[in-house]
């Protein structure tokens, strides 16, 4: 061990000092008690550091192969991850923008219904993929891969239920939407096996499975919702052996996040609207944002990123509010269809923002 | 409505209440832990006395009894964090787990001198090694502790030859060499991992300039002899 160490410190130390004539001499010295080393020197130059000091079954080697091992798999399935929040992003900003455009629209019901065939497509394809991805983890060590996306989702959810119910969905509605009954595959019931196979290959084993997914995105009722839920519970009991529960945890805080991205929407929503003619929007919306504006500002101990989005929140607010007060001051004097272009002319920088928002997702 | 929307929210302040009192506790526990690990680090420093190379042993049993205290910590740490939450916190005692890492490194390298396994680490400390089995060690942290020995060696060569022991740096040259290469193995992203090996090839250079100095005086030689003879 020894000689073969000064051996190795030796030979790396001599590459790198090649044109110093000193060397030279002590190449020399070095080469003592090595015969093998003069017919070798002009292979020696090819070799790598690692050839030289890290035989194959030192441990160290052997160590650094698990870790390296245990590192891909991790940032491989991070990177997945990343993957699939991206297009949740991206999709989830499509079903924005869709409904933005309800706005002022005769047909509303067709772009609701447009809308929520979108929500239940993202939950039944990258959500599923993602809670298959995050099965058997901490889903902590993941979550700065997937929150961009998930927030994104929860704003388009959100706005959805607003438009179509005016009231704030919950966290629980949210997250029961994201939790899915699975058929194990080929061993029942033995989770980590799945987990191990989609490790390695997700994508095949999610068109293997034409899975009995149970998605409980029925987002007319609340109620029909809980017992669909109910209903799984109880299948996931009765038939421990067959299915799996696999889901993605929608944190507390995400939630939040979300919720404020939302109020920005709101904010759009209510400029366009007048825009469009519709001069009652604004008070309504305004009484939301106030609403979550007044309960975020009330939370001690907001997490930093809350805590800008609780700013933002706050210049959307006075923005509507503005629109509010212009609305009833000159609503007096002007026309109504004049109104409107009064809007249109104040509102650009909403349009701006909305605008970067898209080149931000295909960039 | 407004009444159910506000019923929403307000839920959250209890959420936001026990996720910042959790975090006091935590950083009360690691504000300890950090404590102890200054302790028993100063009272390894004297290895780079010249006067003491000798007693390097004894240092190490001293280090390690204070071990029971580190366990102490983590135990207390471990109990506090939630099943599958490790990852929500781990940014308080990241750091210092990276200290303790290297510590646990430190004395078994003295004692032994090859490389802690991580299994060793956890055991030492008393957390598991897969998160799986619950409070464990995050291989980034594991890994780091490791890179911040390899600076710690490459100071302890030099003052081992102020200390007139040749050998020990050529070993410890050697010993670096070998964890350069492993890490090599790796496939790192560019984070802070990454970052801090990228420092590694200095301690490298350094252990090799003492080896150069020893080697071209001739003094590397005499160790061989030395080692030859018996």
């Amino acid at each position: 061990m020894d000689s073969s160490g000064t051996g190795a410190s030796r030979s790396r130390f001599k590459k790198s000092h090649n044109d110093n004539p000193s060397i030279i001499i002590n190449d020399h010295d070095g080469n003592r008690g090595r015969e093998d080393r003069n017919t070798s020197s002009s292979n020696r130059k090819r070799l790598k550091v690692n050839d030289s000091s890290l035989s194959k079954d030192s441990p160290i080697f052997k160590a650094f192969n698990i870790f390296r091992e245990e590192l891909d798999n991790r940032n491989n399935r991070y990177e997945r991850i990343v993957k699939i929040s991206r297009d949740i992003t991206i999709e989830s900003k499509r079903i924005i923008f869709l409904l933005q455009r309800v706005t002022g629209l005769e047909e509303s019901e067709k772009v609701f219904a447009e809308a929520k065939d979108k929500i239940l497509d993202l939950n039944r394809t990258k959500f599923l993929e993602l809670a298959h991805e995050l099965h058997g983890q901490d889903p902590y060590q993941f979550v700065r891969a997937y929150s961009p996306g998930l927030q994104e989702y929860i704003e388009a959810v959100t706005f959805y239920h607003y438009l179509h119910s005016e009231e704030l969905i919950g966290l629980e509605r949210i997250q029961a939407d994201l939790i899915y009954l699975v058929k194990a595959q080929d061993a029942p019931g033995l989770s980590s096996d799945l987990e191990q196979t989609l490790g390695t290959n997700s994508s095949e084993c999610l068109s293997v499975k034409t899975l009995a997914i149970e998605s409980n995105t029925s987002a007319e009722s609340g109620e029909k919702n809980t017992t669909d839920q109910n209903d799984a519970s109880a299948t996931n009991e009765n038939a421990v052996s067959e299915t799996i529960t696999v889901f993605v945890p929608v944190p507390p805080s995400e939630y939040l996040l979300g919720i404020g991205d939302f109020t920005g929407e709101l904010m759009r929503m209510a400029i366009n609207s007048v825009g469009a003619g519709d001069l009652e929007k604004p008070s309504v919306v305004s009484n939301m944002m106030r609403l979550i504006h007044d309960a975020f500002t009330t939370f001690a101990h907001p997490p930093r990123e809350l805590y800008q989005k609780i700013r933002v929140l706050r210049q959307s607010l006075q923005k509507v509010e503005t629109a509010c007060y212009t609305l009833k001051v000159r609503g007096s004097e002007i026309p109504k269809h004049m109104l409107a272009d009064v809007f249109s002319i104040s509102a650009p920088c909403a349009a701006d923002s909305y605008n970067e928002e898209i080149s931000d997702v295909y960039d | 409505m407004t009444t159910s929307a506000s019923e929403i929210l307000n839920h959250f302040q209890e959420y936001l209440n026990a996720e910042h009192d959790l975090r006091e506790e935590i950083r009360i526990v690691v504000r300890d832990l950090e404590h102890t690990v200054r302790e028993i680090q100063t009272s390894l420093q004297p290895i780079h006395q010249p006067a003491q190379t000798a007693n390097y042993l004894s240092f190490c049993e001293n280090a390690l009894s204070m071990f029971h205290k580190i366990q102490e910590h983590y135990k207390q740490l471990s109990s506090k964090i939630p099943l599958n939450q490790y990852y929500r916190f781990n940014d308080h005692w990241r750091f210092v787990t990276q200290r303790v890492v290297y510590m646990c490194a430190l004395i078994i390298y003295l004692k032994e001198e090859r490389l802690v396994s991580r299994e060793e680490v956890a055991d030492m400390i008393g957390v598991q090694v897969n998160r799986e089995d619950g409070f464990h060690i995050d291989l980034d942290d594991y890994l780091m502790g490791i890179l911040n020995l390899t600076n710690e060696l490459s100071r302890l060569a030099m003052n081992a030859v102020t200390a007139g022991d040749y050998s020990r740096p050529l070993r410890i040259s050697q010993f670096i060499g070998e964890l350069d290469a492993g890490f090599r193995l790796l496939n790192l992203k560019n984070d802070a991992l990454r970052k801090k090996f990228d420092g590694l090839k200095y301690d490298v250079k350094k252990c090799e300039e003492v080896v150069y100095d020893l080697t071209i005086r001739g003094l590397v030689n005499k160790v061989v002899e030395n080692v030859n003879k018996s």
